[in-house]
């Protein structure tokens, strides 16, 4: 009996640890990001090109760039992801094929960024001739995302009962109204998880826009598609490594704003995705 | 009239056959009921008569199935489930609410005027005896209804697509007495209108509320007769060891 007792603390205890090991760091990113730039964070440091060889002035042309990389990943991805999401969950027969095909998009999403970035490279700068451009690196970081909506749509897909398809076949509804009426709304929630996930990857990550959009130094903000632009997490990398005698309380602070802009874009899904969780019967 | 004729009818799903050359009529207006122990292929017979089984993957049949004269397997499949409503066996309704519940099948079929719906969902939960009981709460949802009126609401949201046969598969298996004996008061009112394929569990349901009754036996239809007949003098020994409760 005290056997099975002192195997039980041990146990708790040492769950609790992983716990503890998990949060901890995360905790301590937040606090040292939030301590060293919040001091940078003012109403200049938002809205004001930046200044001096990017030692002074904003970050503004970079938040913009930023903004404007992830909505176009998310209108690009989003429609072709879900898409195919109902194709392999509701119409693909049940094959070798499909098998390996579903099997490819799980892969995919373990694929190394700076692949990515060559791809988008090869493809939409060099092939299409968009050249460096926020429409190359839309559609670079859009790919980049696909997998992860793709197995997230899937998966919200086959939550659904079954029943509630046999039902509604069942009253002679078609496939389609069946999909459309009863599984999709059904789903939402479960896709807007994958849409989170993706734009949080979308928004933070640097090598897929280094050869495709990214400008090193660029004090304006992009006027068209076919604009090269400031991102957060590439002006971020510049101004660490690349521009000597930066102040340290704008790396911070501009790592703290790449952070809460993700925690917003995060927020507003969370709200949304709770509204369709409270319309949801079941 | 003849609702359904069954010719010879096997049927695969995967490896396992799970009927057996069956041959038997559906008469229109009647409640055909039928009983046997689980795994006997009662709900697997049922679900060929609107097509359901061969949503599944691997499912094969032989034999003629013929609805009003044509084989099924001819007619769209929509148009079949349509003609031929059903009730499952747990009350399942749709994430929706109690209104959204009982239009969906019109909505389906292209009704888009409201007050045609409206019509449709109060006659249809009239005929399912629900109408008394939810005519105040027709927004709320479905999930709030308690298991029985949630399986009237399954009767009234079939009824509502105006079909001419109504399948249930055991609709009372999930239900306390009093809710039974009211769905089964709906089912013998029903039968005035619509043909009524009963499958159950319940011997003495079958008993209560069949016309004709047959009974399956491992994928095979052992005796099929009118079911006062059936329960005082039936043909078969195994069928009257089933009935008195001896196996199964």
């Amino acid at each position: 009996m005290i056997n099975s007792r002192i195997t039980q603390k041990i146990a708790f205890f040492g769950l609790f640890l992983a716990t503890l090991l998990i949060v901890l760091p995360v905790g301590m990113i937040l606090v040292i990001i939030v301590q060293k730039g919040w001091p940078a964070i003012t109403w200049q440091f938002l809205t004001d090109m930046p200044r001096q060889g990017m030692r002074a002035g904003g970050i503004f042309p970079a938040i913009v760039g930023t903004i404007y990389l992830v909505g176009g990943a998310i209108m690009f991805a989003l429609p072709i992801g879900l898409l195919a999401a109902i194709y392999l969950c509701e119409y693909a027969r049940h094959s070798v094929i499909t098998r390996i095909i579903k099997l490819a998009i799980v892969n995919l999403s373990g694929v190394p960024s700076v692949v990515y970035g060559l791809f988008g490279l090869a493809l939409f700068v060099v092939f299409f001739r968009f050249g460096v451009s926020i429409l190359s690196g839309s559609l670079t970081l859009g790919i980049m995302i696909l997998p992860i909506i793709v197995t997230a749509s899937r998966e919200a897909l086959e939550s659904v009962p079954y029943s509630f398809r046999e039902v509604s076949l069942s009253l002679g509804a078609s496939k389609w109204q069946t999909i459309r009426h009863i599984v999709l709304p059904n789903a939402i929630p479960g896709i807007l998880t994958g849409t989170i996930l993706g734009l949080g990857r979308a928004a933070g990550e640097t090598a897929p826009i280094l050869f495709t959009v990214a400008a090193f130094y660029l004090p304006q903000l992009p006027t068209s598609l076919f604009d090269q632009a400031m991102a957060l997490p590439y002006h971020l990398y510049v101004i660490s490594t690349q521009v000597p005698n930066v102040d340290e309380k704008i790396r911070y602070g501009t790592a703290l704003v790449l952070l809460t802009l993700v925690l917003v874009m995060n927020l507003i899904a969370i709200v949304i995705r709770a509204q369709f969780r409270k319309k949801k019967k079941w | 009239m003849v609702t359904f004729d069954i010719q010879k009818l096997s049927v695969w799903l995967g490896s396992t056959q799970a009927l057996k050359n069956i041959s038997m009529q559906v008469q229109a207006h009647e409640i055909l009921t039928i009983i046997g122990p689980s795994n006997s292929g009662k709900t697997t017979f049922l679900r060929m008569l609107n097509r359901l089984n061969e949503l599944g993957p691997r499912f094969r049949r032989e034999g003629a199935l013929l609805f009003d004269g044509t084989d099924i397997a001819a007619l769209d499949a929509q148009i079949v489930r349509k003609k031929i409503g059903m009730v499952f066996a747990l009350p399942l309704p749709l994430p929706l609410s109690i209104f959204d519940n009982v239009a969906y099948g019109a909505r389906m079929h292209g009704v888009r005027n409201q007050k045609q719906l409206r019509a449709i969902v109060e006659r249809s939960l009239q005929e399912a005896y629900l109408w008394d009981e939810v005519k105040d709460r027709l927004d709320t949802s479905a999930f709030k209804l308690s298991g029985g009126q949630q399986q009237r609401l399954c009767i009234a949201r079939t009824l509502a697509v105006e079909p001419e046969v109504i399948l249930f598969d055991e609709p009372c298996s999930g239900l306390d007495p009093i809710s039974t004996a009211k769905v089964e008061d709906a089912m013998v009112k029903l039968k005035q209108r619509y043909t009524i394929v009963l499958v159950t569990n319940n011997v003495k349901q079958a008993a209560r509320v069949g016309d004709r009754t047959a009974f399956f036996l491992s994928g095979e239809l052992i005796e099929l007769d009118k079911t006062d007949k059936m329960f005082t003098a039936p043909q078969y020994r195994r069928t009257e060891d089933y009935i008195r409760g001896k196996f199964g």
